[in-house]
C-alpha cells in the first residue's frame, strides 16, 4: 500500500514528525514501512507557463517555437512535443530548474534559435511512466484546470509529496485504506481524527425506477447495492484527485473511473460502474455462474466459468465476475451518460476462487479476498456518489437499490487488566488500557478491570482476546515490556543419542578430511534412481514425484544422496577444483508405495564423494590419488569409531565400476555401498576417477551401545607369528583372514594382512598374501607348543578351505 | 727410574693434548698405557730396585699411568662431544620449508551455524526436535491455525506430493507434533532446526529449499516479557553482547500477537546505513505468543496454558554475519566457499 504523505495530513496532524520518523512510528507500533520516498527529487524554478503562441521551427520540422508565458516574463522556447499547441497551460522548467536525474535546465540554441527552457512531460518531472495519464504520455502535460500562471508548477503536480510504502501483512487489510491508515496512524500520534460525512444531494427520480436488484447467492454475496446516477459528463478529472491517484501508483483515465479508483483507495471498498445503457436490462441478478457459461472481460479476454464463480448479469448473461472484472460490454465509455454504480459484499472466498482461477489480480480482488469493511460497503457507494455529482456533473437518483443480508454487527471481546498483565509480564493500569482503547477508537463499557470491548468491523482482523491483547501491546508499545525468562521446573537441555551420533561422526569425517555439503533433496527424475543402494531400492517402489514441480531439475525426491553430491563435484572440476573430498549426511525419501498415498520412509543416509589427489607433498614428490581403499579406510574407521563389525562383499550395481564395488553389511544385511562410480558415468560427469560411499546410518546408530564396561588391560604377553599364504588370485583375503582366526580360536586374537605380492617366483593366477597373527590367553603366559598346535590347525584349515599352501 | 716416569708423564700428554680425533688419541692410549707400552717396561725392571724403593716407584707408576688415563678420558670426552655437533651440523635442513599437509575438512557453514543455535538454547534448557520433510497438510498448515483456503496459505505457497502430504514450508510442524506427543499437559521448551522447501525461483535471495530453526515454549503462566527475555539473550549471545534488540508486530496464523525482532545494525551502530536500509535496524526472526487454537488442537487448555514460538532463517543470519551475497552459495557447494567457513 502507498501512502501518499499530503493526503494523509490532510485526515491526521503529524505535527512536526519528519516523514522518516513517522515512518519509524508506524513500523514500531503497528505495520511495517517499507520505503519513504518522495515522488520526484526537490525542484526548483518549474511553474505554470501560458503557451501565448506556437509555430513551426523555421528550421526543423518536428520542432515548435513557443512564446510561453510564465508570469513574470516571456521565454521562448523550442518544444519537440507533438501536443504541445497555443493557448495550453503547460509546466515550465526555467533556465536553472534541475529536474529528476540531476538533468539541469540552461539557456541553449537548437538549430539556430534560442530556446529559455523546457515544457516538460511527467515523466520527466519524475513521474513513473505507468502512472501517466494515457494522453500524456507520449508528450507534454497539459493543466486541464484553473491554475495560476508563474505559480510552482511541482507544488500543484504534488510532486514534493512523500510516498510511505506499508508492507502490509495479511491481517491488516483495514490499512488497504487511507481511512484505515489515517485511524492508525491517529492512534500512533494520539491525534484526533473523523472521517468526513459523504453528502450526496439526489434529485427526486427513485433508483427503483430504473434498476432492479436480485441476489441468489446470499452466501456469496450478503450485500448488494445499486446506484444509478444520469447525465454524467465523461472528462479528466480535477487535479487534486489524479495526484492523488498518481501517488498512490494509480493511473488516471477518466472522472468516472477515476472516482470509483479514489473510493477505493479512500475507503479500501471496489466499487464498479456499469454503463447503464449498455447494461442490457433493468434488472441485476447475482448468482453462481453456469458451466462453460462465457464472459469477455475488460481486458478482450473471453473467459469460461464455472459454478464457484460468481457473477453479476442482467437476468440474461454475465456482466461482470463478482469483485475481479467487469464485462467488456458494460464498460463505461467517452459517451457514456448513464452509470450503474455497484457497491457490494462479496465473500472472500467467492473472489479468491475467481480471482485465482482467471490470473486476475486487482487492487479491487485482493481488497475482496481479505474481507471489506461491511459497514463501510454503503458509504463508499454514496462517496462516489458525491463525488460524481460535483465532478462528472451527475444527477444521483434518490436510494439505493440492494438486496441486504450482511451482518454489520460489531464483534465484542472482553478484556480485564490483570489477563493482559499476566500474558504480557507487565503492569498496566486501567486508565492505561482505557486510554489505549480511547487511541484505538475502539468503543467499551468498563466494570472495574473489566473492559467490554466493542471492535469497530473495520478491523475484522480483531476477534479474541489475544487479539485484543496485541492490539494494547503495540500501543503500550514493545519497548516497555520488561524481559523475563520462563519460570517452572527448569528442564534438563540437550541432544538425544542420535544428535550425539551425528555430531560425532561429522567430527571423525572432518578430522578425516572431508568436507561437508548440503545438496537439494529434490532433483530430476533420471537422478533420482541413481547410484541407489540395493536394500533402498528393493523398498522402493519409485521415487516420490512432485504433484506441480517448478522444473524438472527439482521434481523428484532422491533416494540417493549421491548423484547431486556427483554433480557438486563436476562443478567444482569445472571450475579448476579437482581434488575434492565431500560427505553429506541427510535423508532420502522411500515410499513403499507405486502412488504415495502416506508419508515416505525418511532415513537418514550418509553419503561421501571422493576424487583427485588424497594427499600431496609437492617438494617431496608424494602424491596420491583417491583410491578404493582410502574410501574403504574411511568406512571402516567409521565402524571403529562406532565399535561396530561392518563386511564387505564384491558387487556389481549399476553406474558403479563392476570390479571396485562393494556392498557394505552388518549382521548379514546390507546397509550401503563403496566403490568407484562407472567410467561412463565419469565421462558424462566430466569427472575423474571417483570414489563414493553410500550408508545408512540410521541402522548404525541403532546397533551402538554406548555403555561400554572396562575392558582389563591384557597382564601376559602375546606372541606374534607371521605366515605367508599362496592362494588363487581370485580368492578375498578377508575370507582367509575368517578361516584363520576361525581357526586359531580361542589363541588367535587378531590377524592383520601386512603384504600381498603377485609376479615373479609365484606361479601364475595365484597370489600370495602375508598374514600377521596375534597369540594371546589373557589369563596367562603362552607356551610355545601351544601356539605351534594351533599354527599347524590353521594352515591345515586355511589348505582344506582355499587351497592355501605355505609360501616356500 | 722416577726421572723416566715423570718424563714418559709429560710426553704423554703432551701428546694427549696434540690428539686431534679419536683415532690420534687410542694411539696415544696403546702407545702409553698398552701391555707393551713404556710404564709397563718401567713396572716390568722394578725387580732390580731395593725393597724401599719398590713401593714407591710403584705407587709413582701407577699415578702417571692414572694421570694419562685421565687425560685421555677427558680429551675423549671434548673429542666426541666435537663428532657429534659435527655430525648434527650436517644433518641440519632447511625448516623454512612447508610441512606435510594435514587433510582437514570441516563443517558446512549452515551446520556450524545451526550448531552454534543449538548449543546456546541447549545451555537454556531446550530439546532439540526433528521431524519429517514429507508433511502432512494437517501438520503443515492446519494444526497452525491455517485450515484449508486460509489466505495467508498464499504467503508459502509449497510444494505438493499429494492433496494431503507436501514438503514442509516450515518446521513449525515438529512443533505441533512434539505439543500432540507431551499429550497436553507436560511443559515444552523446544527448538527444531531443519530443511523446509517453497514454490520459489532459485536467484540470489530466494531458495526453493533452505533451513529454518523454530523454537517453542508452552507451559503454565508463560508471558510474552519471557518471550523478549529469552530472544535478547539468545540475541547478545548470537550476535554480541553490545547489540539491542526491539519488537514490532507483524503477522503470522500461528501466533497471537505477533513479532518480527530486529537487532540494532553492527555496521552502523543504529545510525542507520546501507546494510539495514537508513533504519539501524536488521531483522533477525519472527515470534510470538501460541495462538490459543494452536494450543487446543494440540491438547493444551488455552486457559490454564500459554507459550511462545519463534522462528528464523540460519541462511540469514550467516548472510549477515558474513555479507554473504547469494544465497545459493549455500547448496552449491563450491569448495573455495565451503572452506572459508571452515575457522568459523
Ligand atoms: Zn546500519
Amino acid at each position: 500500500m502507498l501512502v501518499s504523505l499530503n493526503w494523509l495530513k490532510h485526515y491526521v496532524d503529524i505535527n512536526d514528525q519528519t516523514p522518516e520518523e513517522l515512518a519509524e512510528l508506524i513500523t514500531k507500533t503497528g505495520i511495517e514501512v517499507e520505503s519513504v520516498e518522495p515522488i520526484a527529487e526537490k525542484m526548483n524554478h518549474v511553474v505554470v507557463g501560458y503557451v501565448q503562441s506556437c509555430e513551426k521551427h523555421p528550421n526543423a520540422d518536428k520542432l515548435n517555437l513557443c512564446q510561453v508565458d510564465v508570469g513574470e516574463e516571456t521565454l521562448q522556447i523550442i518544444c519537440g512535443a507533438p501536443n504541445v499547441a497555443a493557448g495550453q497551460k503547460v509546466a515550465v522548467a526555467k533556465p536553472g530548474a534541475v529536474l529528476p536525474g540531476n538533468f539541469k535546465i540552461k539557456k541553449a540554441k537548437l538549430r539556430g534559435v534560442e530556446s529559455n527552457g523546457m515544457i516538460c512531460s511527467l515523466q520527466e518531472l519524475g513521474v513513473d511512466e505507468k502512472d501517466v495519464p494515457k494522453e500524456f504520455t507520449d508528450g507534454i502535460f497539459v493543466f486541464h484546470d484553473e491554475v495560476e500562471i508563474g505559480d510552482n508548477a511541482a507544488e500543484l503536480l504534488n510532486l514534493d509529496d512523500i510516498i510511505i510504502e506499508l508492507g502490509l501483512t495479511p491481517n491488516r487489510a483495514d490499512c488497504l485504506s487511507m481511512l484505515g491508515v489515517a485511524y492508525e496512524v491517529a492512534a500512533i500520534l494520539d491525534q484526533p481524527f473523523t472521517p468526513q460525512e459523504e453528502v450526496v444531494n439526489p434529485v427526486e427520480e427513485p433508483a427503483a425506477d430504473e434498476i432492479s436488484v436480485k441476489v441468489e447467492a446470499p452466501d456469496l454475496n450478503p450485500y448488494y447495492g445499486a446506484f444509478i446516477i444520469n447525465d454524467v459528463k465523461i472528462g479528466p478529472s480535477p487535479l487534486w484527485l489524479r495526484n492523488r491517484l498518481i501517488a498512490s501508483g494509480v493511473r488516471p483515465i477518466n472522472n468516472v473511473v477515476d472516482i470509483t479508483n479514489y473510493v477505493l483507495l479512500e475507503y479500501g471498498q471496489p466499487l464498479h460502474a456499469f454503463d447503464l445503457d449498455r447494461f442490457g436490462t433493468e434488472e441485476v441478478v447475482v448468482r453462481r455462474a453456469k458451466q462453460n457459461e462465457t464472459i469477455t472481460t475488460l481486458d478482450g479476454q473471453k473467459r469460461t466459468l464455472k459454478p464457484e464463480h460468481l457473477v453479476i448479469t442482467n437476468g440474461k448473461q454475465p456482466t461482470a465476475i463478482a469483485g475481479v472484472m467487469g464485462g467488456a460490454d458494460s464498460e463505461v465509455h467517452e459517451d457514456t451518460t448513464n452509470i450503474l454504480l455497484e457497491a457490494a459484499y462479496f465473500h472472500p472466498n467467492a473472489v479468491r476462487t475467481s480471482s485465482k482461477d482467471h490470473g486476475l489480480r486487482s487492487e479491487a480482488s485482493t481488497r475482496f479476498e481479505k474481507g471489506v469493511d461491511p459497514n463501510r460497503v454503503i458509504l463508499a457507494g454514496k462517496r462516489a456518489c458525491e463525488l460524481l455529482e460535483k465532478y462528472a456533473d451527475g444527477k444521483v437518483l434518490n436510494g439505493v437499490v440492494e438486496f441486504d443480508d450482511l451482518d454489520k454487527e460489531p464483534k465484542r471481546v472482553e478484556i480485564t487488566t490483570s489477563h493482559i498483565n499476566e500474558r504480557l509480564g507487565t503492569d498496566i493500569s486501567d486508565e492505561e488500557i482505557a486510554d489505549i482503547l480511547r487511541r484505538l477508537q475502539f468503543r467499551y463499557e468498563q466494570n472495574g478491570e473489566l473492559f467490554k470491548v466493542i471492535v469497530p468491523t473495520r478491523r475484522g482482523d480483531v476477534e479474541l482476546f489475544e487479539d485484543m491483547l496485541e492490539e494494547v501491546a503495540r500501543v503500550y508499545g514493545y519497548d516497555n515490556l520488561p524481559y523475563t525468562l520462563p519460570g517452572g521446573a527448569s528442564q534438563a537441555g540437550g541432544l538425544t543419542l542420535q544428535q550425539q551420533l551425528k555430531r560425532k561422526v561429522k567430527n571423525y569425517l572432518q578430522g578425516a578430511g572431508l568436507d561437508e555439503t548440503i545438496t537439494y533433496s529434490l532433483t530430476r527424475a533420471n537422478r533420482a534412481e541413481q547410484l541407489v543402494s540395493r536394500e533402498v531400492k528393493e523398498q522402493a517402489k519409485a521415487p516420490v514425484r512432485l504433484a506441480m514441480p517448478m522444473s524438472e531439475e527439482h521434481s523428484h525426491l532422491r533416494l540417493s544422496i549421491l548423484p547431486e553430491l556427483l554433480e557438486s563435484l563436476s562443478y567444482n572440476i569445472a571450475r579448476k577444483q579437482t581434488d575434492l573430498a565431500y560427505y553429506e549426511l541427510g535423508t532420502v525419501f522411500i515410499s513403499e508405495e507405486e502412488q504415495v498415498t502416506v508419508q515416505p520412509e525418511e532415513q537418514l543416509r550418509l553419503s561421501g564423494a571422493l576424487t583427485g589427489d588424497w594427499h600431496i607433498h609437492p617438494w617431496q614428490q608424494e602424491k596420491k590419488s583417491v583410491d578404493f581403499f582410502v574410501v574403504k579406510g574411511i568406512v571402516e574407521g567409521l565402524a571403529k569409531l562406532l565399535d561396530l563389525q561392518l563386511t564387505y562383499r564384491q558387487a556389481k550395481l549399476p553406474d558403479m565400476h563392476p570390479g571396485r564395488t562393494a556392498e557394505v553389511l552388518l549382521d548379514n544385511q546390507v546397509i550401503g555401498f563403496i566403490g568407484q562410480i562407472h567410467p561412463k558415468l565419469q565421462n558424462e560427469l566430466d569427472l575423474k576417477e571417483t570414489y563414493v560411499f553410500d550408508l545408512n546410518v540410521e541402522v548404525l546408530f541403532g546397533s551402538y551401545e554406548k555403555e561400554e564396561a572396562f575392558q582389563a588391560i591384557p597382564k601376559y604377553p602375546s606372541i606374534n607369528r607371521d605366515i605367508a599364504l599362496v592362494v588363487d588370485e581370485q580368492s578375498f583375503a578377508a575370507e582367509v583372514a575368517e578361516t584363520i582366526l576361525e581357526a586359531g580360536a580361542p589363541l588367535v586374537k587378531d590377524v592383520r594382512i601386512f603384504d600381498v605380492y603377485q609376479g615373479e617366483h609365484l606361479e601364475s593366477g595365484k597370489k600370495s598374501i602375508a598374514f600377521n597373527l596375534l597369540y594371546m590367553d589373557p589369563n596367562r603366559t603362552l607356551k610355545d607348543e601351544e601356539v605351534e598346535k594351533a599354527h599347524e590347525k590353521i594352515l591345515s584349515a586355511v589348505g582344506e578351505r582355499h587351497q592355501a599352501e605355505l609360501r616356500g | 727410574m722416577k726421572d723416566r716416569l715423570q718424563e714418559l708423564q709429560s710426553e704423554a700428554l703432551e701428546k694427549v693434548k696434540q690428539a686431534e680425533d679419536l683415532k690420534a688419541l687410542q694411539d696415544v692410549r696403546v702407545a702409553y698405557l698398552g701391555k707393551k707400552g713404556p710404564i709397563t717396561e718401567v713396572l716390568r725392571g722394578m725387580g732390580k730396585l731395593s725393597k724401599e724403593e719398590r713401593p714407591v716407584i710403584g705407587q709413582l707408576a701407577n699415578e702417571v699411568r692414572e694421570t694419562i688415563s685421565d687425560a685421555i678420558q677427558k680429551k675423549q670426552g671434548k673429542l666426541e662431544e666435537e663428532a657429534l655437533e659435527q655430525q648434527l651440523e650436517e644433518e641440519s635442513i632447511d625448516v623454512t620449508l612447508p610441512g606435510r599437509p594435514v587433510q582437514v575438512g570441516g563443517p558446512h557453514l549452515l551446520t556450524s551455524i545451526i550448531e552454534e543455535i543449538e548449543d546456546l538454547f541447549i545451555g537454556m534448557g531446550f530439546e532439540i526436535k526433528e521431524g519429517p520433510e514429507v508433511e502432512t497438510d494437517y501438520y503443515n498448515f492446519e494444526a497452525l491455525n491455517l485450515p484449508k483456503g486460509h489466505p495467508a496459505r498464499d504467503m508459502q505457497d509449497s510444494f505438493y506430493i499429494t492433496e494431503e502430504l507436501l514438503l514442509r514450508t516450515h518446521t513449525s510442524p515438529v512443533q505441533a507434533r512434539t505439543m500432540k506427543q507431551k499429550d497436553g499437559h507436560e511443559p515444552v521448551r523446544m527448538i527444531c532446526p531443519g530443511k523446509v522447501y517453497r514454490r520459489d525461483t532459485d536467484d540470489a535471495t530466494h531458495s526453493h529449499q533452505f533451513t529454518q530453526v523454530e523454537g517453542l515454549v508452552v507451559d503454565e503462566n508463560i508471558k510474552m516479557s519471557d518471550l523478549k527475555g529469552v530472544l535478547n539473550g539468545f540475541a547478545k549471545q548470537m550476535f554480541g553482547s553490545e547489540r539491542d534488540i526491539r519488537l514490532r508486530p507483524s503477522f503470522f496464523p500461528f501466533t497471537e500477537p505477533s513479532v518480527e525482532m530486529d537487532i540494532s545494525c553492527k555496521v552502523c551502530g543504529g545510525d542507520g546505513c546501507s546494510v539495514c536500509k537508513g533504519t539501524g535496524w536488521i531483522e533477525i526472526l519472527g515470534a510470538g505468543m501460541v495462538h490459543p487454537n494452536v494450543l487446543e488442537m494440540a491438547g493444551y487448555d488455552p486457559n490454564l496454558y500459554s507459550g511462545f514460538a519463534f522462528g528464523m532463517g540460519p541462511e540469514r543470519i550467516a548472510m549477515l554475519k558474513y555479507g554473504i551475497d547469494d544465497i545459493r552459495h549455500f547448496y552449491t557447494n563450491d569448495i573455495r566457499f565451503l572452506k572459508q567457513y571452515h575457522k568459523a
